[in-house]
């Protein structure tokens, strides 16, 4: 029943079935994982033997190799988390709503990272591990938004109640991403602006490939993590359902 | 190669508490993460043997 039957015509609406993903996201998740590894190799050998030690920050600088990619991919995973919430929400897609959760605490975390990176690169730099300036306080809320979309989906039992208050929440916070992009430009913040901006760079170049190396070693972890959890959430939501029953006597969950 | 030797490197220039502070909790954070994703699906799993124990003792 399960096995692929020809179809007229061929449908990315297939792919939205949790018993058709599932396989294809198990075969995915040691693809980007090995990407992040060797991505991760690569940056962190550029950056740590390669790139030299900055002028004015000393070695302290290092930091930043995965201080900006944790800070980038905790505004880019909610604003993807955002959106699978609301597609779930406009089209009762049960994936999609899954696609959601799973991002969430991985978001969360890279919303850690930089937090606390940037709590340990701003002692030597600023003299100070926190300061209330608009950069840090709202990823500091981008963070919460994320617990709070967890813990939200978590409190209500009704699942498809907990995905569409998730989803609320997460769509009403979209507005904070933004707020965190251009913070360091509508206030006068602590937190410097952007060296990289589309097109233009005020980074040493050697510096800058190293970073960049890293911000695509952490998209394809993401990615790999992401997937990972929604493999489990499948397995968790779709318990009862017949072909979880069968590819389990199979052997191919 | 910029670093002298091994005690030269841990000590990024007078940072390495700093450095270190940030990729040793990034690492860390990383593999509880990946433990967690591991834990996750082997209890998925189990709860499908137990959901499925039942009615296979009945039926056979």
């Amino acid at each position: 029943m399960s096995s692929v039957t020809a179809s007229p015509g061929f449908s990315l609406f297939r792919f939205a079935a949790p018993h058709v993903f599932y396989p294809i996201a198990g075969k995915m998740v040691p693809v980007f994982a090995a990407l992040a590894a060797v991505l991760a190799a690569i940056g962190l050998y550029i950056g740590f033997f390669v790139a030299p030690t900055d002028a004015q920050q000393g070695d302290s600088y290092r930091i930043i190799y995965i201080h900006v990619p944790s800070a980038w991919m905790a505004m880019f995973l909610y604003v993807v988390m955002a959106f699978w919430a609301g597609v779930g929400l406009a089209f009762n897609t049960r994936l999609s709503s899954m696609m959601a959760q799973a991002i969430a605490p991985t978001g969360a975390l890279m919303a850690f990272i930089s937090l606390w990176t940037g709590a340990l690169w701003g002692r030597p730099t600023w003299g100070t591990y926190w300061v209330w300036d608009a950069r840090l306080t709202s990823t500091l809320i981008l963070l919460f938004l994320y617990l709070g979309f967890i813990a939200l989906q978590a409190a209500i039992d009704d699942q498809r109640r907990a995905d569409k208050a998730g989803a609320v929440l997460a769509l009403v916070g979209v507005v904070n991403v933004p707020i965190i992009y251009f913070s360091v430009k509508w206030w006068n913040t602590l937190h410097q602006g952007a060296s990289v901006k589309p097109g233009s760079s005020s980074m040493a170049e050697v510096m800058l490939a190293g970073m960049l190396v890293m911000v695509f070693a952490f998209w394809m972890y993401a990615i790999a993590a992401v997937l990972a959890r929604l493999r489990a959430i499948i397995l968790e939501r779709e318990r009862r359902a017949q072909w979880v029953a069968e590819a389990r006597e199979q052997g191919r969950l | 190669m910029q670093w002298q030797s091994l005690e030269h490197f841990l000590a990024m220039g007078g940072y390495g508490f700093f450095v270190w502070g940030s990729y040793g909790v990034t690492v860390a954070v990383i593999a509880a993460e990946i433990w967690l994703l591991r834990h996750r699906r082997r209890a998925a799993l189990a709860q499908l043997r137990q959901a499925s124990a039942a009615p296979a003792r009945r039926s056979s």
